[in-house]
């Protein structure tokens, strides 16, 4: 497999250098750590809001540092979740004396690891929060289950959350919001290729040429079912589906749509994804208040991509607009 | 039992053992974790078992206990993901059950006991998950058993305590997952063996190469003439009846 890079060991390590070096003036990276954090973080009596996961899904998480979004972000190595002392350096890092929300996504490595962070942190005396994100509607809710997993609906979490802590709100506030979204959202993806890890140096499943993978989620997993091939269209039906299905929206409702890409996947297929998802919108009676486009949690190279939709009020569209300024998203006034 | 360097000796000596096997077995590891979960289960232990051998190398006049420690907090720091909490948090818990008397029979016991307690706490996993657990019970109650019971030897009681992991092993290949990435997968599970389990063979294969070593024994390995170990009695009722249900589906 050929690929731009030097060591698979080192690859982390070398992307958050180089994210650094390229936005020098919004990002600055923890001595010895594998944590980015905005570059003026703490910001003095603001709510600290951060997030952590494993490297592999860029933009996220350190694409999103900044005004208006988040303060920190913790890299683990690819597709596994940062350690908890790595965790516990961000949080008091973003600490501005008004506490630190962490934003979760739902595998268990993430949640076990915030958790010794948080405890860690407490320790110190920082006001910890935590939200664990779980969108993604493929795999069931049970007991015995790992429950739901985060995906792309994080980044609406994060421009809510951080848009809140922005304009001065506490964390038990902060925090609160960032359920509202989590109550508010739905994902579901599929892949048309298997990525390909550093480490592993091939594809992580085997998927034929006339097969694709639905019910993916971000890390190279395969999904919940593999079926023939369907044209864009029809993909765009199913997994629209299955998230309208999941949300029980009521005619009328206003909705934030997201078209959001694996990785591997060309802007222009994204964007015949979108039309179709727009005229399901419209088809269902939903009225679509803004429609994202784009790469904004990616499996590495894998080529496919996951529908969103996120129902918001008159709250959550003010904090979406709100102004947002980092290297994979900005909003302007 | 042993004197303390001895001790310190022998943990040097397993973590460096495990170590190089982990290295060895890292591929195998990763393709297990490949059609599962998400193919990084043999980097990640390799890594983490690598920086642990390490960190205690030089360690001349730490307590036993210290240096088990040290393995422990090793790993949470380089492994990451769910393994660095299950494997290092679990280790570096049960450690205190060497502080007082060393490694002895009675208190590897403990440590044993305690590892289990602390694994299944944090994966809030049970038997027949498809986790590590499914290798790790059999064999932490068959060594008790061995030791308290049978009044085996250490060395023949760990014996047994593999061969009843190795069975634990085989038992995750036809059920179906309940935790981690691979539960996402439901049914498409089914068929594959548990990276979990697979690595908490191999390390429990260089504590017994290690043993051998220090106990100056041999122990003949056979996993299949293994009895059924004894688990609890509401271990059984609870979970010999839903792994049934799971195998005949």
């Amino acid at each position: 497999m050929k690929k731009l890079i030097n060591e698979p060991e080192d690859v982390v390590d070398e992307m958050l250098d180089g994210m650094v070096a390229a936005h020098p003036d919004r990002l600055r990276r923890l001595d010895g750590q594998e944590v980015l954090v905005r570059a003026d973080a703490p910001v003095d009596g603001k709510v600290g809001v951060v997030s952590g996961g494993g490297s592999g899904h860029e933009p996220t998480h350190a694409g999103y540092l900044g005004e208006g979004m988040l303060d920190g972000a913790a890299a683990g190595e690819v597709f596994t979740s940062p350690t908890g002392d790595q965790l516990n350096e961000m949080i008091e890092a973003c600490d501005g004396g008004e506490g630190v929300l962490c934003v979760v996504k739902n595998y268990e490595g993430d949640v076990m690891n915030f958790d010794t962070a948080a405890e860690m942190a407490d320790i110190e005396g920082v006001d910890v929060e935590q939200v664990v994100v779980n969108d993604d509607v493929a795999v069931e809710d049970s007991l015995y289950t790992s429950g739901r997993r985060g995906v792309a609906g994080t980044i609406l979490v994060h421009k809510a959350a951080g848009a809140k802590a922005a304009q001065g709100a506490d964390l038990q506030t902060v925090a609160e919001t960032a359920e509202k979204v989590i109550d508010n959202v739905g994902t579901m993806g599929m892949a048309l290729t298997s990525c390909v890890t550093p480490e592993k140096g091939e594809p992580t499943f085997d998927l034929g040429d006339d097969e694709i993978e639905l019910g993916i989620g971000i890390h190279g997993e395969p999904g919940t079912e593999r079926t023939e091939t369907m044209s864009a269209d029809e993909v765009t039906e199913h997994l629209t589906e299955r998230v309208l299905d999941d949300l029980e929206l009521d005619d009328g409702q206003e909705v934030v749509t997201m078209v959001n890409g694996m990785g591997g996947t060309p802007l222009m297929e994204l964007f015949v994804v979108n039309r179709r998802l727009q005229e399901l919108m419209d088809d269902e009676g939903l009225d679509v208040w803004d429609a994202w486009v784009g790469d904004y949690m990616t499996s590495l190279d894998m080529e496919g991509c996951s529908i969103t939709v996120c129902a918001v009020d008159e709250e959550l569209k003010e904090l979406l607009a709100a102004p947002a300024d980092t290297p994979a998203m900005t909003v302007q006034e | 039992m042993a004197d303390a360097d001895t001790q310190r000796e022998a943990v040097r000596a397993a973590a460096e053992n495990v170590a190089d096997r982990l290295e060895d077995e890292k591929e195998y590891l990763t393709d297990l974790d490949s059609a599962i979960g998400d193919a990084d289960h043999g980097a990640n232990m390799s890594r983490g078992f690598r920086a642990a051998a390490d960190a205690v190398a030089d360690a001349d006049d730490a307590e036993p206990s210290d240096l088990v420690k040290q393995v422990g907090t090793t790993l949470i720091s380089e492994v990451g993901g769910a393994s660095g909490p299950l494997y290092g948090g679990s280790i570096m818990s049960a450690s205190q059950t060497f502080a007082e008397d060393g490694i002895t029979a009675e208190t590897s016991v403990d440590f044993a006991e305690a590892y289990l307690d602390k694994v299944k706490d944090r994966g809030d996993a049970r038997i027949g998950a498809k986790t590590m657990v499914d290798a790790l019970t059999p064999a932490v109650h068959t060594y008790k058993k061995s030791i308290e019971q049978d009044d085996l030897p250490p060395l023949e009681a760990l014996g047994k305590a593999v061969d009843a992991a190795e069975r634990g092993v085989e038992f995750t290949v036809p059920i179906r997952a309940e935790k981690g990435r691979a539960s996402y997968l439901g049914w498409r599970s089914v068929g594959h063996q548990d990276p979990g389990a697979t690595s908490t063979l191999y390390i429990m294969e260089e504590l017994l190469a290690t043993a051998e070593e220090y106990l100056e024994g041999d122990v003949e390995r056979d996993a299949t003439a293994v009895e059924q170990p004894d688990e609890d009695p509401s271990d059984v009722a609870e979970d010999g009846a839903a792994d049934d249900d799971e195998g005949g589906e």
